[in-house]
């Protein structure tokens, strides 16, 4: 997707940061973010003026005001709707959109699906922290249920959104999840979601400090993560564990753990394919609340890819082959219509 | 036999059956026809909101009133001389709208037992044959029966669809009655059936068919002519408001070289406009049918944030949706045109009705202090003009602007003296592309005489900037939460839209003294009506004097002077009370108001009352 052929000037981490004060709290997972959005930027061959980034509300949409390209932080929920209109008119931009969990599953969640059944060229990053920030801490679309909170102190009642599956049930053309906490993962898959030609949805675990402190640790601290967390790789069996001695079997359509070894081989295992549709409908459903005995590994990496058409380019092309038939659009024309008379 | 052939000035004609009739098609032919001979017109399409409501019932029925005049016209008439009633139903719903001594067409079909009783008639009683119509002029005609006959020969065809053509017998009558040829709609059936062979050969016969009915029949004596209109010497085509207003965005849209993107969600009665444009691609305009309203105006400020002309289409509920969106573009001062097809409401209300139900919502509607220009069309031609206004306004003033049209503006037709492109006025718009040579840093809330701020599209390398909903500091942009920058930044969006009275035109009169007893100030689609009943009273010796605003927000700068001229000021809207609420507010003035929000327009007649009243 990179289009440029004239040298650029080389930049850096730096280049990408603005004069502005990042007003997140200390320690919340936003930072890490911004810093690996900040290093892969100057990677990807892009003029800095042909970035846009563009959020909604929440704490996770401050996002734009910190990153020296262009940037709009517009309304809550509407950023997916803005970006289709901007990529829509303007195909030659990189165009980034910074939701949260609220933001992009809540009260925008209606443009988020149809944004990925439209499939533009955009990278969608969903700063997912099982709460509500901003407003100061009540439970979001995807906290656990029970969850008490202050609107709900008596345990939320609501079941949460798995946000892969609703982007799989979207047809999203690129599905992937990644953690605040392991910067290298989260600046692959950023860099992935970039290269991907087609609606991009990145799930990122994001620690809330203040509100929800811990949501991920399970998945994020060195001490369980290697038995919690699976780490996708396109081609590779699904292994995990301390001693990389677990993996996931397939018994049919149905995942199983499997201890590696007594006659059970890597050879044995699910072999990660990112093209394939319907197992990716498996893995993202490997969802297990890890509360619970004998659930599953989260997985982290790429679920899913495929090439599907991107709206603004088939919207071009339409236009193209109007003006190919039809000619040119004629202004005189189209006022004087078919029928006209004459007074005299 | 001998004819004779009577020459007439004005006529109205309504065209009515039920809504699977095919009235609308029937009344717009008739429409193009009386167009293509250079006589004047104006329409008025009255149907249900329910595609086929139950058939035979009054909610069912749809009517196409058009009055054609050799003299001008500007409205389709308080009262029809010729009621085309399909069925019992259509009968019953527009006999009030007749006047004395009006002939009434009436299908005997439509008249059966079965009809009658879905028009709640009484047991036994049939309005055609129990003399109760005996102050009109009553001509029974076997509508259904003749077409069959006409199509007896098509043994493709069932029953059912042989009826479906009995619109086209009606019309063949009409048009012998008038005295006019088939030609237009041939082509027009010939275009439309052109691969259905049988559809087509079938329509045309029962057109000839009803043709030749009134010709060979002994009953009609006499066939009538209306002649040319004496409109000012030019090129004319019929022009619908819906179609008006998606031409002259596209107009604008090349006068200004910025490419149209449409960001819209279907919606009674705008959704025309979406279909308009979408055939034009040819014209490189992007329409997007939204997955809502509210991602119908946020993707067009996506595209104009881009360089694009964005453009958000809908009707009353969808201004409510789009509210806060609105005001994210205020806050970003981008341009963006926000088109209301205005309809009845509150909520659904009368999706299919007219109302001018929402000017208090484009002036107030929206959270925190929020203004906007207003502006509004006030018959179908003028869309054209007043949409490339409201273009100009928003690309050089950097905002978003409101346009107001109605339901009966959208879907009434007239004849339109069309501009030619190298007559339209140039559209300049001005990009930021570089930093001034005194500048080391892009200012993107910097402002020129107008108070206008640069436009500096994403790609443009060295203005890299970020913008957004939150209050932002004067002159830099940032985010600012301090108490003087915000009322300054309040104050300053108000007087930049205040400025833009500077550049419209001052208000005109339409017609009558400068000064008087009594001026009447309109808004929108009463135009027509306040046209005709303060030109009736003129000729009648009265003083009185007629405005109509196009720019309603802000006002033309010399608004308050036309208003002191004037002993007494009406205005008469089609709701409870709108314009006269600012009007008041601005001008302290004790306006008097005339409101009629029955879904249908303001008649003359009831206007001409209404000014006797106060003179």
């Amino acid at each position: 997707m990179s289009e440029t052929s004239v040298a650029l000037p080389t930049l850096t981490a730096k280049d990408f940061s603005t004069d502005q004060e990042v007003r997140w709290c200390p320690g919340c997972g936003d930072y890490s973010i911004l810093a690996q959005v900040q290093k892969i930027m100057p990677g990807l061959g892009l003029p800095k003026e042909n970035i846009v980034i563009i959020s909604g509300i929440g704490c996770s949409s401050r996002f734009p005001y910190y990153m020296n390209t262009y940037g709009m932080h517009s309304i809550h929920g509407r950023a997916t709707a803005v970006a289709t209109g901007l990529k829509a008119t303007r195909p030659e931009l990189s165009v980034w959109i910074v939701t949260g969990d609220g933001d992009g599953l809540s009260i925008g969640g209606n443009h988020t699906i149809h944004l990925l059944r439209r499939n533009l060229d955009v990278n969608i990053l969903l700063f997912n922290n099982q709460i509500y920030g901003l407003t100061k801490g009540q439970y979001s679309p995807t906290s656990e249920e029970n969850k008490v909170t202050k609107s709900t102190p008596f345990g939320s009642i609501d079941h949460p959104f798995n946000p892969l599956a609703l982007a799989m049930g979207a047809d999203a053309s690129f599905i992937a999840r990644t953690m605040d906490r392991d910067p290298k993962h989260l600046q692959a898959m950023l860099t992935r979601s970039y290269q991907h030609k087609g609606a991009s949805f990145l799930e990122i675990y994001q620690n809330c400090n203040i509100f929800n402190d811990g949501a991920f640790e399970i998945f994020t601290e060195k001490s369980s993560k290697p038995n919690e967390a699976l780490f996708l790789e396109h081609g590779k069996p699904l292994v995990f564990g301390a001693a990389q001695n677990k993996g996931i079997r397939l018994d049919g359509l149905k995942p199983v753990i499997a201890e590696l070894g007594d006659g059970i081989s890597t050879d044995d295992l699910w072999i990660h394919d990112e093209r394939d549709f319907y197992k990716a409908q498996v893995l993202i459903r490997m969802f297990d609340d890890p509360r619970i005995e004998g659930h599953f590994p989260r997985p982290f990496g790429v679920f899913y890819e495929s090439d599907r058409a991107c709206y603004e380019d088939v919207m071009w092309m339409q236009i193209e082959e109007t003006i190919a038939t039809k000619g040119p659009g004629n202004l005189d024309k189209l006022l004087r219509g078919k029928e006209v008379w004459e007074i005299a | 036999m001998e004819r004779k052939e009577a020459v007439l000035q004005d006529v109205v004609i309504k065209f009515a059956g039920d809504s699977g009739d095919g009235m609308q098609l029937t009344g717009q032919q008739f429409t193009n026809n009386t167009a293509l001979l250079g006589i004047d017109l104006a329409t008025f399409p009255d149907f249900p909101a329910e595609i086929r409501a139950p058939q035979g019932t009054l909610p069912g029925v749809s009517g196409y009133q058009i009055r054609f005049s050799s003299d001008r016209v500007f409205t389709p008439g308080d009262l029809c001389d010729v009621l085309v009633a399909m069925n019992a139903a259509a009968l019953k719903a527009n006999l009030k709208s007749l006047k004395p001594g009006g002939k009434i067409i009436a299908n005997i079909e439509g008249f059966d037992a079965k009809n009658l009783r879905l028009a709640n008639y009484p047991d036994g009683v049939n309005p055609i044959n129990d003399g109760s119509l005996d102050s009109y002029e009553l001509i029974k005609v076997d509508v259904t029966k003749m077409t069959r006959e006409a199509l007896k020969d098509f043994h493709d065809l069932g029953t059912k669809e042989k009826d479906r053509a009995k619109n086209m017998f009606v019309l063949g009558f009409i048009y012998w009655m008038y005295n006019r040829n088939l030609d237009n709609t041939i082509d027009f059936i010939t275009e439309k059936f052109g691969k259905k062979e049988t559809i087509l050969q079938s329509n045309i016969k029962v057109l000839q068919a009803g043709y030749n009915y009134g010709d060979t029949t002994e009953t009609f004596t006499t066939r009538f002519r209306v002649e040319k209109a004496k409109l000012p010497a030019g090129t004319y085509r019929s022009i619908m408001g819906n179609q008006a207003l998606a031409y002259g965005l596209i107009a604008a849209s090349q006068k200004s070289k910025l490419p149209l993107f449409l960001g819209t969600y279907p919606i009674t009665p705008a959704s025309d406009i979406l279909h308009e444009l979408s055939k034009h691609k040819n014209f490189g305009i992007r329409s997007f049918q939204a997955e809502d309203e509210i991602a119908g105006i946020t993707s067009a400020i996506g595209a104009s944030y881009g360089g694009s002309l964005g453009v958000t289409t809908t009707s009353g509920p969808g201004m409510a949706l789009k509210g806060e969106a609105m005001g994210l573009a205020v806050m970003l001062e981008i341009p963006l045109l926000i088109i209301d097809i205005q309809r009845g409401g509150p909520s659904t209300g009368l999706p299919t009705k007219t109302e001018q139900s929402d000017l208090l919502q484009a002036y107030y509607g929206r959270n925190g202090e929020c203004p906007m220009p207003v502006v509004s069309a006030s018959t179908p031609s003028d869309c054209f003009d007043a949409v490339y206004e409201a273009v100009r306004i928003a690309v050089q003033h950097m905002t978003p602007v409101i346009f107001l049209s109605d339901g009966y503006i959208a879907n009434g037709a007239e004849p339109w003296k069309f501009p030619k492109s190298e007559d339209l006025p140039t559209i300049e718009v001005k990009f930021k592309t570089e930093l001034g040579h005194d500048e080391d840093k892009f200012m993107p809330y910097l402002r020129d005489e107008k108070l206008v701020r640069p436009w500096a599209v994403p790609g443009t390398a060295g203005l890299e900037h970020r913008i957004g909903g939150i209050e932002k500091q004067n002159i830099t942009g940032n985010v600012s939460y301090e108490p003087e920058n915000h009322q300054l930044m309040v104050r300053i969006r108000q007087e930049k839209v205040d400025k833009v009275a500077e550049y419209i035109p001052e208000q005109q009169l339409d017609s009558g003294a400068e000064k008087g007893k009594l001026l009447v100030l309109g808004w929108g689609s009463t135009y027509g009506a306040i046209k005709s009943a303060v030109m009736e009273l003129q000729a009648e010796g009265l003083e009185v004097s007629h405005a109509h605003l196009r720019y309603i927000r802000p006002f033309p700068k010399n608004l308050g002077d036309i208003l002191k001229n004037f002993e007494q000021v009406l205005i008469p809207e089609i709701n409870n009370g709108q314009l006269i609420k600012i009007i008041r507010d601005q001008y302290l003035i004790p306006a008097k108001g005339y409101h009629k929000i029955m879904g249908v327009p303001i008649t003359k007649t009831e206007l001409v009352m209404e000014i006797k009243k106060l003179l």
